[in-house]
């Protein structure tokens, strides 16, 4: 039988939940074994070479190339997993969501108290930059999600437990007192 | 105009950096540009929330190292609480030191081992298929075990400070919320899992020498590649010590004369402002006594250990005078010693640790003070990637009305695009395709500054990229992905 593949992405997160998935401490070794890594900047694949089995996605949509990345991961991966607070709900960068982007912007770029000599009011636009949405979007309301792990991060064992459950079949038993922003 | 081109991370849509280079009708390059296409908007959104809300709302900025954030606004929040960054409790600022010492040994050995580690083992020519942790793992298993095992121990400090190894909770406004347990103690001191601290030293060793020996037989790579003069900024501590935790800014220019002369940080925005340019969600800071022409500088490990005078512990600072001796005492702007510098850090801060483990204020003790209360206050810190700047003003209900972030990775905006720049113009010149030597360069160059731009690539992988060419006609004439 083949080895079960997994590829990860970071959206609009922090990587938190990356290095979370870091924690599992040697567990990483033994999960090299078990599965094969594509797309995931763990080991440097950056497109997909084939199908995989599971898709870990962190952070919420902020931008244009979130949902072009996000829907990419939808078409390769069978089944997709929102790691985190930020790929559930927007998480903590989704507190920009009752506030007008353009105050956000020249709150940085104009009205910041170290900003100086900035007398043409440039707020960075460039067609190089991608564009930003009105809001942080949850992965859910971008593609379907299939599971959803809590936690900002979700602790190195769950994340351990949900990759290995979803490895063997076996049931995952997420505890009550999981299900918490922090 | 001349061509363009650029280097984007390779699926065009990791944004996390791209690189776009202009050539002239000569092909001869005019114009290279670091792009920064992230942006989040935290100075604004967290305007309104409570400000002892800070120390855990902005460490989400970066799961890669939120202590740093954590601790640097929660020293902002001292001043604001009328505590001020030099009246802590000894509990309370061991603690926090103890957390930061923590963090910088867990991110310092990650860059090592993930990132700088497969080009010392397997060659920076051999093919990137291979240049990556897995493969590390796969060959050297022992080496990949060590780098786990700091790691771990780092993360496990931060989680005896912090509560929690990510985003935790330790630093509260004027002071900690817990004191460290003799059982904790024990365990970091001689325990087994993770191994002790005495071990971590002597690993820490092992890398240093690892990547000294790399240096003598690459001497020419090590000492020549992205090679350009800067200015550096830090804090060290009053005594002029290299201190991560607290001190003064201290910034010296390319042939060591000060000219940042040991200022309190409260005062930082009569010394640095910021550019805003329309290309980059980055801002570029600068010197306001030089301008922002001239006034750019480099912060991080090299820029430390050029402005710093001595390292006050013993291994480290043996280390340090070899270091020293290499420059005749002169800064040090060669690009590639950051990774040396870096693992002269990663060792200081198994000593700190080990110091501070030894010290019976870490287990009981004041935890907090209270003061009388004012409405502003700046909290500096150094990030294991360099300075960084918080500031806060909060309005009389207690919610914060300002807040002013100038991150580590920011400081460094200017002297990335200039590395890119000088790498750009020694391949490019002439050039009407990218080649992969090019793009291994641009790489390998962003790379040393560890920019947290590239979180995604910092922690387990490189920095992805895609060069696009452009002609003098802004058409695209070649692309190229690094995979
Ligand atoms: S859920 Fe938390 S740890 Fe994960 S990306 Fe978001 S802020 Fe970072």
């Amino acid at each position: 039988m083949s080895k079960p593949i997994i590829a990860t992405t970071s959206l609009a997160g922090c990587f938190g939940c990356h290095m979370s998935l870091l924690d599992i401490d040697e567990r990483i070794l033994e999960l090299a074994e078990l599965v094969e890594f594509n797309k995931s900047p763990i080991n440097d694949i950056k497109k997909f070479t084939k199908k995989c089995d599971v898709g870990l996605i962190e952070g919420g949509v902020c931008n244009s190339e979130n949902i072009h990345v996000l829907k990419d991961f939808r078409e390769n991966c069978k089944i997709l997993v929102s790691v985190g607070e930020c790929a559930i709900m927007g998480g903590l960068p989704a507190l920009r969501n009752n506030i007008p982007l353009r105050e956000c912007l020249e709150e940085a770029y104009l009205d910041g108290p170290s900003v100086e000599n900035n007398e043409e009011r440039i707020i960075p636009n460039d067609e190089e930059l991608p564009l930003i949405l009105d809001k942080v979007y949850p992965c859910h309301e971008v593609v379907k999600i299939d599971i959803h792990l809590p936690g900002c991060p979700p602790s190195a064992d769950m994340i351990y437990e949900a990759l290995v459950s979803l490895i063997t079949g076996k049931e995952l038993k997420v505890p009550y007192e999981a299900f918490k922003y922090d | 105009m001349g061509q363009k081109l650029t280097i984007e991370p390779v699926t065009r849509v990791e944004g996390h950096g791209k690189v776009t280079i202009h050539l002239d009708d000569e092909n001869q390059v005019v114009q290279t540009r670091l792009h920064i296409v992230e942006f989040r908007g935290f100075e604004r959104f967290i305007q309104g929330r409570p400000y002892w809300e800070a120390p855990v709302l902005v460490q989400r900025l970066c799961g890669i190292c939120p202590v740093s954030h954590h601790l640097a606004a929660a020293k902002a929040l001292d001043v604001i609480v009328g505590v001020g960054p030099d009246n802590i409790s000894p509990t309370a600022e061991k603690m926090r030191r103890l957390m930061h010492y923590g963090q910088f040994f867990q991110s310092h050995s990650l860059h090592f081992f993930h990132l700088v580690s497969p080009d010392l083992l397997f060659g920076i020519d051999a093919d990137p298929a291979k240049r990556n942790v897995i493969e590390v793992a796969r060959e050297f298993k022992d080496l990949a075990v060590q780098g786990v095992m700091m790691r771990k121990f780092g993360q496990e400090i931060i989680e005896a400070t912090a509560g929690k190894k990510i985003h935790g909770t330790g630093a509260i406004p004027g002071g900690i919320n817990k004191s460290l347990s003799i059982e904790e103690k024990m365990k970091f001191l001689i325990g087994k899992d993770p191994l002790n601290v005495d071990q971590m030293i002597t690993w820490a060793q092992g890398a240093l020498d690892l990547f000294k020996d790399y240096h003598k037989k690459n001497k020419n790579l090590i000492d020549n590649f992205a090679k350009f003069p800067s200015s550096h900024l830090s804090l060290v501590r009053k005594d002029g010590a290299l201190d991560i935790y607290h001190g003064v800014i201290r910034a010296v220019d390319t042939e060591g004369n000060k000219i940042l002369h040991d200022i309190d940080y409260q005062d930082y925005l009569d010394y640095i402002a910021e550019e805003v340019k329309s290309w980059s969600y980055m801002k570029f800071p600068y010197l306001r006594s030089l301008g922002n022409k001239e006034g750019w500088y480099t912060v991080g490990p090299l820029a430390r250990l050029n402005t710093c005078d001595f390292i006050p512990t013993p291994l480290a600072q043996k280390e340090f005078e070899i270091f020293r001796a290499y420059t005749n005492g002169k800064p040090n702007n060669m690009s590639m010693h950051m990774h040396w510098a870096r693992l002269i850090e990663t060792l200081h801060a198994a000593e700190m640790i080990k110091e501070l483990l030894d010290d019976p204020d870490i287990l009981e003790g004041e935890l907090v003070r209270k003061g009388n209360k004012t409405i502003e206050g700046v909290g500096l810190i150094e990030a294991p990637r360099g300075t960084l700047f918080h500031h806060y003003r909060i309005n009389k209900d207690d919610q914060i009305e300002m807040a002013n972030l100038i991150v580590s990775t920011t400081n460094n905006n200017t002297p990335m695009n200039r590395a890119v720049e000088l790498v750009a113009k020694s391949y490019m010149n002439g050039q009407e395709k990218i080649t992969e030597g090019m793009l291994n360069a641009v790489e390998t160059a962003i790379r040393a500054y560890d920019p947290c731009l590239s979180c995604a690539t910092h922690a387990l992988g490189k920095m992805p990229l895609e060069i696009t060419l452009y002609n003098s006609n802004d058409e695209v004439i070649d692309i190229k992905r690094s995979e």
